[in-house]
């Protein structure tokens, strides 16, 4: 197992997608208000471009020499008290998650949020062996509790509306009778219950925003504080991450931090950021007892050394999903990832198989607004369209459209014969359409003719009239 | 204007007028001539010498973005021996525009890159050529306005590859005396994107209303822009619709063709 996907449905999933006019409505007002609420951060900032340019320098640096960071990371954790893992694979993450809660004769597991582990799919595996598992981050607990998948890498539920929290919670908590009308109310009600589960959880699961290498820390942002309650009450600490979240030191951190929420929400600085450097020391009051960090590769390393490896500059803001047309309209799920948007349709077929969702870099319209706002300026537009080239090589296209292009890059290249048809063809549409202006339905067309009316062209192709015209201007 | 182009005249000697290589582009070839006309009257109003080589067809973006590559990468040389012996080339959209300048050099090894390089390097949309190397003259009177209010949809490939925002605008305003009621979301895609529209006709439909319902906002009866995609695309959801937006190229508008019927309407 690398990733379990449902990509192949995405047409259909984005199509159903959009007859829920509540959620399409609810992504339609994100994808207005969040990109305004970055670009004001963007402005107040100042020299926002010299920063993406810092950053990804940094990026490239640590890719370049991720073995010797990684060693260094290791070094420096191991030194510090904590355990350090490596993980190939989802599968292998799971089973040491697995084996360490088993050590401890772990019961509970509360979790901070982890896009990695929603990647490996970490949750099932830990409840089939007989666990309790919570996730405190209010967006992952919001759909644990539905039984969904996050709609969105940085916002989870921000599918779902209050009034369906509101009568979620009413179901699922067994709490008395009690008013749930407002955000606030949810809120404070899920610290209620989720405040339970940090104080009786055997061991903490959390994420790393990145991997400090020269210090051995691992850093987190979040806005609940949740994480750090993950990472500090229950007396067993794991931090799930990948490889490339590597970073040489503090300040490539901090550097790092600085584009990362004002390009998820617009806020300077989330409301908890936090490094983590390992167990409790002797003189220090609380924190876990034993920390583990389990570095997951899952074709990263294969990423890294393909064409492909500035996917891997990613670092997790989601903005491109707030700006992109496609993924507002057709709402996170319906790629079938659990990375959706412009980089999840990149990263999915780079991290399970193009033949699996060779769907997803077709959804895009090359409008490069994505690629604009890139705090780590990844080329995503052009990486989708090599992502298509791929799949013109391996013919995973439907046949028509492989062929429908053929014919059309054949006629191109015949100037003549290209002139005579469509001189023929046009002429001819041009006289069954021209009273009315436009056609309802055209053979060959449907695609388009599905949504919208084909307008009628003008009397005959510029090439012809431009001919017939400078003949005459010679006669 | 001549139909073949004549021997390599860059850079032109002080006095002789630029000659102009200018590419239709294949929607405006197919379905809307009025835009070539239109721009070849605008860059002869510049004082240019326009010619129109026979042998062109489409920038191959069709192949580029639907992944043939190798398919695109023919198209490109046989356009760029076509076109690079003139002072300048210019195009009537953005999204052609940029192909040739940002991605013929991408997709081009060698002595090919090389020569697609050059040629980016005289390759201009038709709005930024008007602006940045030949001003066309004005007419002594404006042309009667059309409508009373006019909004301007930026297509995402010249807005972002090619910066082409403020040209057309200015242009409006200079020679036909339009000012643009702008959309809230002049930035976002209207959902054409080239084959994409075909691919995931819903989608698409969905952003082509989402852009509708924005210029409807503005009050315009009128939607005009630089890119005939984006263009055939909105008019055409326009009529499934039953709007009445009325939608032109700014190459007719600019050259003051006002009497061409709109796209999508009767002939």
């Amino acid at each position: 197992m690398t990733m379990n996907i449902q990509s192949e449905n995405f047409l259909d999933a984005a199509n159903s997608a959009l007859e829920n006019s509540q959620r399409a409505r609810t992504r339609n007002a994100l994808g207005q208000s969040t990109p305004l609420k970055r670009a004001a951060a963007v402005e107040r900032f100042g020299d926002f471009e010299a920063l993406r340019r810092h950053v990804k320098k940094i990026r490239q640096h640590s890719l370049d020499n991720l073995d010797h960071y990684l060693q260094t990371f290791e070094h420096q954790a191991l030194a510090r008290g904590n355990q350090v893992h490596f993980a190939r694979t989802g599968r292998e993450l799971n089973a040491r998650v697995l084996e360490i809660c088993n050590q401890h004769q772990a019961r509970k597991v509360a979790k901070g949020k982890s896009m990695v582990t929603e990647e490996t799919e970490l949750n099932d595996q830990l409840q089939a062996a007989g666990l309790e598992v919570i996730e405190t981050d209010l967006g992952e607990y919001i759909i644990q509790l539905a039984g969904e998948k996050p709609s969105h890498i940085t916002g989870p539920a921000l599918h779902k509306s209050e009034s369906e929290i509101a009568a979620l919670f009413m179901e699922k908590h067994t709490l008395p009778e009690r008013e749930l009308d407002t955000a606030d109310a949810m809120v404070s009600e899920a610290r209620v219950v989720l405040r339970e589960h940090f104080l009786s959880a055997d061991v903490g699961i959390i994420g790393a925003n990145a991997l400090v290498a020269a210090t051995g820390d691992s850093m987190l942002v979040t806005n609940e504080g949740n994480g750090d309650l993950c990472a500090s009450l229950p007396g067993v600490l794991i931090v799930c991450t990948t490889i490339d979240r590597i970073v040489p030191t503090l300040d490539d951190a901090a550097a790092t931090l600085r584009l990362l929420a004002r390009s998820t929400t617009g806020q300077a600085i989330s409301c908890y950021t936090s490094f983590y450097s390992g167990p409790r020391g002797e003189s220090d009051p609380d924190g876990p007892l034993e920390t583990h960090f389990i570095l997951l590769d899952n074709q990263r390393s294969d990423v890294l050394a393909s064409d492909y490896r500035e996917m891997l500059h990613c670092i997790r803001c989601g903005a491109c999903l707030n700006h992109c047309p496609v993924y507002v309209a057709a709402g996170g799920h319906a790629y079938g990832s659990v990375y959706p948007g412009p980089m999840g349709s990149v990263l999915t077929p780079l991290l399970t198989s193009l033949e699996q969702s060779h769907m997803l870099p077709n959804a895009c319209t090359s409008c490069g607004r994505c690629a604009e706002i890139c705090p780590a300026n990844i080329p995503l537009p052009d990486l989708l369209r090599d992502l298509r080239r791929d799949e013109h090589e391996k013919q995973l296209s439907a046949t028509r459209w492989r062929l429908g292009i053929g014919l059309h890059g054949h006629l191109a290249r015949s100037p003549q014969l290209y002139h005579w048809l469509t001189g023929v063809a046009i002429k001819l549409l041009h006289k069954l359409g021209r009273k009315k202006g436009f056609f309802r339905r055209l053979p060959l067309a449907s695609g388009w003719t599905q949504a919208r009316d084909f307008p009628t062209p003008q009397a005959t192709t510029f090439m012809r009239q431009f001919k017939d015209q400078n003949k005459q201007d010679h006669d | 204007m001549s139909e073949h182009h004549s021997q390599a005249t860059s850079p032109p000697p002080t006095g002789n007028p630029l000659h102009v290589g200018f590419f239709v582009t294949c929607l405006a070839d197919l379905f809307r001539p009025s835009v070539g006309f239109a721009s070849i009257a605008l860059l002869e109003r510049a004082g240019c010498e326009v010619s129109v080589p026979v042998q062109q067809t489409c920038c191959g973006q069709p192949a580029y973005n639907n992944g043939d590559y190798p398919g695109a990468a023919k198209i490109a040389r046989q356009v760029i021996e076509r076109f690079s012996d003139f002072d300048y080339v210019v195009l009537p959209s953005g999204s052609c525009a940029g192909m040739m300048i940002k991605h013929y050099p991408r997709i081009l090894e060698g002595e090919w890159h090389e020569k697609a390089t050059a040629l980016a390097e005289k390759t201009f949309e038709l709005t930024t050529f008007l602006s940045e190397i030949a001003a066309p003259v004005p007419d002594q009177q404006f042309p009667e306005p059309l409508h009373e209010t006019v909004t301007y949809h930026d297509s995402c490939a010249g807005l972002r590859e090619l910066g082409i925002k403020q040209h057309p605008r200015d242009l409006l305003k200079n020679l036909c005396d339009i000012d643009i009621a702008e959309l809230s979301h002049s930035e976002v895609c209207c959902g054409f994107g080239g084959t994409f529209c075909a691919k995931m006709p819903a989608l698409s439909a969905k952003m082509t209303d989402d852009k509708l319902a924005d210029a409807g906002d503005t009050g315009a009866q009128l939607l005009t822009g630089g890119d005939l995609g984006c263009l055939l695309a909105i008019a055409g959801r326009a009529r499934r619709q039953g709007l009445a937006m009325e939608v032109r190229h700014v190459a007719e508008l600019l050259a003051g063709d006002y009497s061409t019927p709109a796209i999508g309407e009767p002939q």
